[in-house]
């Protein structure tokens, strides 16, 4: 039997691995996969808890994390082409010019 | 002397001094209504010259001559049209426009044209066009002679606002004036560093007596609720005596800067770093008489208290014996007629502060000071003009033969500053010194005793500049060729020196002064004759003061390096360590005191302030490194933030 407390258990385990390949992780890209994977565990605790209390709410939650993340990752890749052309590189930690 | 004019003179001063505010003032009419040209048209002069810029060079000393011209043309109608009025009806004025007006602060800008102030309008442009007129030639090698007609021109508009201003502010606008031209124009060649620094000394010693007489105008305005003279002078009988003799006082300060009388004295002397026309217009003809203007014009504030008037006296009498002693001592001609002007000055002030006893010899000795003093100025410009720049007398020696004009002309400035009959001085020095013995009392021998020693000590000094610039060998370097100034320059002196032989006469004789005066400045009580027991002792020091001049001097050859000299000749040369004094009274207390307050302000406020300051500064630049620019480090301090939020949600929930 599967219960909420699975979904909320693997939903914290995607969670987890997406803010350490946040924290850990250089390339852009996969900082970004890694973000769309922290939204995508909150997605699943939405849709769970939504399921487990026969609502709507968390589902329609979970549509708005899904338009707000697509909308995100065309900004933030247009952001990372342009870097990119300019300094050929892709990593996070080149693109610390805003700083003391 | 005609005994019954005076006699009525006399009743109808004492009727004057009574009610002491005089005949009221009335509308200006005629010509004299506009008696703003006087302002303007010098002031038109400087406006263009000073905006102009090198466009006006080529004209622009022509300009700067035409407009004192103009001004004394005007000044001539309008006495000639004062002469047509009766006696009583003399006192005119006339308002250019509202000046100040808040309230009951009411005050036009007025001017007040009457027989006082006309003597000094038609002194300042009469003297101040001949000046004008030397300095075309006296300049005419300068590059920036443009620029010093234009702050001439704007010397003439203040001291002639100072000398027309029918209230205390208007005064103090053109006393203010003149102190700014004057600072101007001993700066003028303000590359030299001494000329710069007399200017500077000029300006904070005329500041130090200018406190005094805004003061003074503060003080009036408390307590009559007006600065005008009219307002002044009617309410000043019912002030009690203590406010009268505090504003004498502080009218006597503010004086004793304009004028350069002790204590305020040190720097006139150094004021002879300006262009020597300057020195004869501003330092001895007219700006620093305009302590003694302040103190005739505002005579019913000085007939009604005794003690103020005695200071005035004393300052004088101690004026006119420093000033005597420092210019026996000076090489530089110029300096030792600096010192001489102190002297005369002193006299001048001496005889003001005798009260209606000498207002009018106190006006006579200006008038007449002003014609003698500018010639020997400018003879001392035309010298120093011919013998490149060199002022030490030391160095001068045979002039005579090569300047004759120049020695004629210095000649008789010279004969009328001692007072050799029949020249200006005898008439209008005898008179102070006349006057102050008829003071009576110890304090009236005592002042009229340091004026017959001035007399003696001022012939000394006088035949001294004389015969070292004139008489004997010469004594200047080889490629020095002096020859006969050009007639722009001499023609004034001719004319001035007409005016040293005449002045005094023409004044005195007849009582012509002091009939047109009388009615504004009340009349002596006595009157002596033209040639009295007095006449004689001055005239015994004087020819005393000479004969010892002449053996020091003119018996045998003076030597081009100064002899170490007496000690008093030594106190002399130093300005009678006026410099030393105030260096020691004022100037080093007041260094200690700016150090002490600059220690606390740095240590103290500054130190406080800095400190917080400091700390905050040195915080955020701590708290900066922060701000690495690593963004993986942001996302950390983001997650922990957000595990921090969740936990103290958690907490408080439970």
């Amino acid at each position: 039997m599967v219960t909420p407390a699975h979904f909320i258990a693997l939903s914290v385990i995607l969670f987890v691995i997406g803010a350490v390949g946040v924290l850990v992780r250089r390339n852009a890209i996969v900082v970004f996969m890694c973000v769309e994977l922290m939204l995508n565990a909150a997605n699943l605790a939405f849709v769970a808890f939504a399921r487990m209390h026969g609502g709507l709410d968390g589902q329609v939650i979970a549509f708005f994390v899904m338009v707000v993340a697509a909308a995100e990752v065309v900004v933030g890749l247009a952001i990372l082409t342009a870097i990119f052309r300019a300094r050929r590189s892709a990593s996070v930690d080149d693109a610390n010019l805003m700083k003391y | 002397m005609t005994g019954s004019v005076h006699n009525a003179l006399v009743s109808h001063a004492l009727v004057a001094a009574t009610q002491s505010a005089g005949p009221p003032p009335l509308h200006a009419t005629g010509i004299q209504n506009a008696g703003w040209l006087l302002l303007v048209l010098p002031g038109l002069g400087a406006t263009v010259l000073l905006l102009g810029g090198k466009r006006t060079n080529s004209w622009g000393h022509l300009l700067g001559v035409a407009m004192p011209l103009l001004a004394f043309a005007y000044a001539v109608a309008a006495y000639v049209q004062m002469l047509g009025y009766p006696a009583d009806q003399r006192v005119r004025e006339l308002t250019v426009f509202q000046w100040i007006d808040v309230g009951k602060f009411q005050i036009p800008l007025g001017l007040r044209i009457d027989q006082l102030s006309i003597c000094f309008v038609l002194l300042i442009t009469g003297v101040g066009s001949l000046i004008h007129i030397f300095a075309v030639g006296y300049m005419a090698n300068d590059p920036e002679r443009r620029r010093f007609f234009g702050y001439m021109n704007l010397f003439l508009v203040a001291m002639l606002l100072l000398v027309l201003g029918s209230n205390y502010l208007a005064l103090y606008a053109g006393w203010e004036g003149v102190g700014l031209a004057s600072y101007l124009l001993i700066g003028f060649w303000q590359y030299k560093p001494t000329a710069a620094t007399a200017a500077k000394k000029a300006f904070v010693a005329n500041r130090v007596g200018d406190v005094g007489l805004s003061v003074a105008i503060m003080l009036m305005f408390a307590q009559f609720g007006s600065v005008t003279f009219t307002g002044v002078f009617g309410s000043v009988g019912s002030a009690s005596h203590g406010v009268v003799t505090a504003l004498g006082l502080l009218l006597l300060l503010g004086a004793c800067g304009k004028s350069a009388q002790v204590p305020l004295q040190s720097w006139l002397l150094d004021a002879m770093e300006g262009p020597t026309p300057v020195s004869a217009l501003i330092h001895a003809a007219t700006m620093v008489t305009a302590g003694v203007y302040l103190i005739v014009r505002s005579a019913p504030i000085f007939n009604l208290t005794a003690d103020a008037r005695l200071a005035v006296a004393i300052v004088g009498a101690v004026t006119l014996l420093v000033g005597a002693i420092i210019g026996t001592a000076k090489d530089d001609i110029k300096k030792a007629l600096a010192g001489s002007t102190m002297s005369q000055i002193g006299y001048m002030m001496l005889a003001a502060g005798l009260g209606p006893a000498g207002y009018v010899f106190a006006i006579a000795h200006l008038l007449a000071h002003g014609f003698f003093k500018a010639g020997l100025f400018l003879g001392a410009g035309a010298v120093k003009h011919e013998m490149d720049d060199e002022v030490d007398m030391r160095r001068f020696g045979g002039l005579a033969k090569v300047m004759p004009i120049t020695w004629v002309t210095f000649g008789l400035g010279y004969l009328a500053i001692i007072g050799v009959p029949p020249l200006s001085g005898f008439f209008t020095k005898d008179p102070i010194i006349e006057a102050a013995f008829d003071k009576g009392g110890v304090s009236g021998a005592l002042l009229g005793t340091a004026a017959l020693i001035g007399a003696g000590i001022t012939a000394f000094y006088m035949t001294r500049v004389m015969i070292m610039t004139f008489a004997n060998g010469r004594r200047w370097d080889e490629g020095v060729h002096p020859h006969e100034a050009p007639p722009v320059m001499t023609s004034p002196m001719i004319v001035l020196a007409i005016g040293s032989a005449g002045a005094g006469a023409f004044l005195i004789v007849g009582n012509r002064l002091l009939n047109f005066l009388g009615p504004v400045t009340g009349v002596p009580p006595v009157s002596h004759g033209l040639w009295t027991k007095v006449s004689t002792v001055t005239f015994v020091l004087v020819v005393i003061g000479g004969i010892i001049a002449w053996a020091m001097y003119g018996r045998r050859e003076v030597p081009v390096i100064a002899p170490a000299g007496s000690p008093i000749t030594v106190a002399a040369r130093k300005d009678l360590y006026g410099d030393a004094l105030n260096e020691g009274l004022l100037m080093r207390p007041g260094q200690w005191l700016t150090r002490l307050s600059v220690f606390f302000d740095n240590r103290g406020l500054d130190g406080l302030v800095n400190t917080v300051a400091a700390t905050f500064g040195g915080g955020s630049g701590r708290l900066r490194r922060w701000e690495s620019g690593l963004v993986r480090s942001y996302a950390l301090s983001m997650l922990i933030g957000a595990v921090l939020l969740v936990g103290a949600f958690l907490l408080v929930r439970l």
